[in-house]
């Protein structure tokens, strides 16, 4: 691997453990990465492969029961809540479901002032304030005056998804993990809302993680693909050396379960 | 040229909302299914994909009307049919409907192997429960599922198993049409190709007749339906093969959407996916012209002010576009 790059978010053997004795589940197991800035990362694997497990560690949502992550080179502090929110103004996060992904009392106007205010910019001048926000809504594709005064709950799926974008471009953070950011919505929203998520790591030059089952997606979007089986990374590696020539027949197991349009799909294999 | 087993003439039905407003989700669609055949249906939320289904099987409830047009499943018109005679007579034996929470749909007070009896109780009465039993295991063991779930309660398998249960019971008397709404899009990729199987394996062994097959995502249909129509705002815009459908397609909607396609293949990194710009128009108060136009990079003044029927076009295929389909090549041949 290129060492030049400057180095993001690393972890050395981290672990969660959820239960005790003989209810202990190992969801994540002394996993190690090395995530480089600018980079597109994917953690692709299976439903309870401990992909979420991991991305919600790597958020400090939860504690890590053994290992330790590193922010830019430092071992990671977040021992309080004031170090946390300090963390998250440089790594955000966009889920899966972004019907409940929001506050449903918060207006629209509130969700993105919340961003701003975040960045330190809570005392600008009120016009000020909705020019940044008329431009992040352009920057998705939504009109900020159709939105103002609106709740998120009155937008499509793809829509509040874009909204999710707005957010991030506002915040501008170091690292972006997305868990599933296109899951829930249809095949042609999905295009748009890659391109915007693509354009916004050219514009602000950050990380961007996906968490992912689609090794599909993962192949488009990423620079660097982890494969993850219950609990481990099984293979990683560039892209294209991962997927168009995999080692692991986890990894080719994957690959097969998916359906394509250029070469056979051989249903005799489940 | 198989036996038809469904036919559809111009369908059209409507949901009326609170304010008493139409909304046409399903306007003038028009379809046939051979024996041994298999349709897919295509198209992105909201653009009346569930409601067709819905609407084929003949079971109306408020909000969702039927309005005009004709349902023939294997020579029986079934359009405007009473939704009790359509649940006594059509439901199971006829027709077979898997929606996609379909695993959601087993109660989970209950044994699998009762559910199987109160499907053929409705129609056989007479049955006793060793021969139910006796066929249940054998058809479920042709299926590759064990015996033993059907001593099971739901809670007990798994999302992918119960899936596969459900869709078990539901062909269970040998359905002519076999309607599947999204049936893998909850599960993740191991189970979807086992349910994909599955349904693979039914056509081929008779259990049911033909299928149509609802979902967005094209790699699927291409890979499981012989057949694929394109829909978009209630109407139908593309029907061609699957072959076709995914390779060659004439409508601009269908183009776009087959050029959002993302698999695992090499090659795929180099292109840009195509993103359709905008959303679909609100059916309260459909364009007069043609729906897409809004969105349609091709877009000429004639097409806002005219609307458009299906075409015909080489190979049996129909599109929905005021271009020719030399026009249209020409078009897309200076990308």
């Amino acid at each position: 691997m290129n060492d030049e790059r400057k180095l993001c978010l690393s972890g050395k053997g981290l672990t969660k453990v959820f239960g005790l004795g003989r209810q202990k589940t190992v969801a994540v197991d002394h996993v190690d990465f090395a995530f480089h800035e600018g980079e597109i990362i994917s953690i692709v694997g299976e439903s309870g492969s401990g992909k979420t497990t991991l991305a919600k560690m790597l958020l400090g949502l939860i504690g890590e029961t053994e290992g330790e992550v590193y922010f830019q080179g430092v071992k990671r502090d977040i021992g309080s809540q004031k170090k946390k929110q300090n963390y998250w103004k440089q790594i955000q996060a966009i889920f899966q479901d972004p019907f409940s992904s929001y506050n449903i009392f918060h207006k629209i106007d509130e969700v993105l002032l919340d961003c701003i205010r975040m960045r330190g910019g809570g005392k600008l001048p009120h016009a000020k304030k909705v020019e940044m926000m008329t431009e992040a809504c352009s920057f998705v594709n939504l009109k900020f005056e159709e939105l103002t005064n609106k709740y998120p709950f009155e937008l499509s799926g793809g829509q509040q998804q874009r909204l999710m974008i707005a957010r991030i471009f506002l915040l501008k953070p170091k690292i972006l993990l997305a868990d599933e950011p296109t899951s829930m919505i249809d095949a042609c929203s999905r295009a748009t809302i890659l391109d915007f998520l693509m354009q916004l790591r050219d514009e602000i030059g950050m990380t961007l993680i996906f968490i992912t089952h689609d090794i599909g997606l993962a192949y488009y979007v990423s620079d660097t693909v982890y494969i993850m089986e219950k609990g481990k990374f099984v293979e990683s590696g560039s892209a294209d050396e991962v997927i168009l020539n995999p080692q692991q027949p986890y990894t080719r197991r994957l690959l097969n379960d998916v359906p394509k349009i250029h070469e056979e799909w051989d249903l005799s294999t489940v | 040229m198989g036996k038809v087993m469904l036919e559809v003439r111009e369908l059209t039905t409507k949901y009326i909302t609170r304010f008493n407003e139409d909304i046409y989700a399903v306007d003038h669609v028009s379809l046939k299914v051979e024996e041994g055949k298999s349709l897919g249906i295509a198209g992105e939320s909201g653009c009346g994909k569930s409601t067709l289904a819905l609407s084929l099987m003949g079971y109306y409830f408020p909000p969702l009307y039927y309005t005009s047009g004709d349902i023939i499943i294997n020579e029986r018109n079934i359009s405007g049919m009473d939704p009790d005679e359509v649940r006594k007579s059509i439901l199971g034996k006829e027709i077979a409907y898997i929606p996609q929470a379909a695993m959601n749909a087993l109660n989970p007070t209950q044994k699998v192997i009762n559910f199987v009896e109160d499907v053929i109780h409705a129609h056989e009465p007479t049955a006793t429960k060793k021969d139910i039993y006796d066929m249940a295991r054998q058809r479920f063991e042709i299926l590759g599922l064990p015996a033993e779930v059907l001593q099971k309660y739901s809670v007990e398998l798994s999302g992918g198993m119960k899936q596969r249960t459900v869709i078990a019971i539901s062909v269970i008397l040998g359905p002519k049409v076999l309607i599947a709404d999204e049936p893998s899009s909850a599960l993740d990729v191991t189970s979807q190709k086992m349910v994909i199987k599955m349904l693979r394996d039914l056509m081929d062994r008779g259990m049911i007749k033909s299928m149509i097959f609802i979902t967005h995502e094209l790699p699927l249909l291409y890979n499981v339906t012989d057949d694929i129509m394109v829909m978009y705002a209630g109407q139908m815009v593309e029907h061609a093969t699957a072959e076709q459908a995914v390779f060659d397609p004439l409508h601009p909607y269908a183009r776009g959407l087959m050029g959002s396609i993302i698999v695992p293949e090499s090659g795929l990194r180099g292109h840009k996916l195509a993103a359709i710009p905008g959303v679909p128009p609100n059916l309260k108060k459909p364009p007069s012209g043609c729906r897409f136009a809004e969105r349609c990079k091709y877009v000429t003044p004639t097409c806002r002010a005219v609307s458009v029927n299906m075409r015909e076009a080489a190979n049996d295929r129909e599109y929905r576009c005021i271009f020719a389909e030399q026009e249209l090549r020409e078009m897309y041949k200076n990308e």
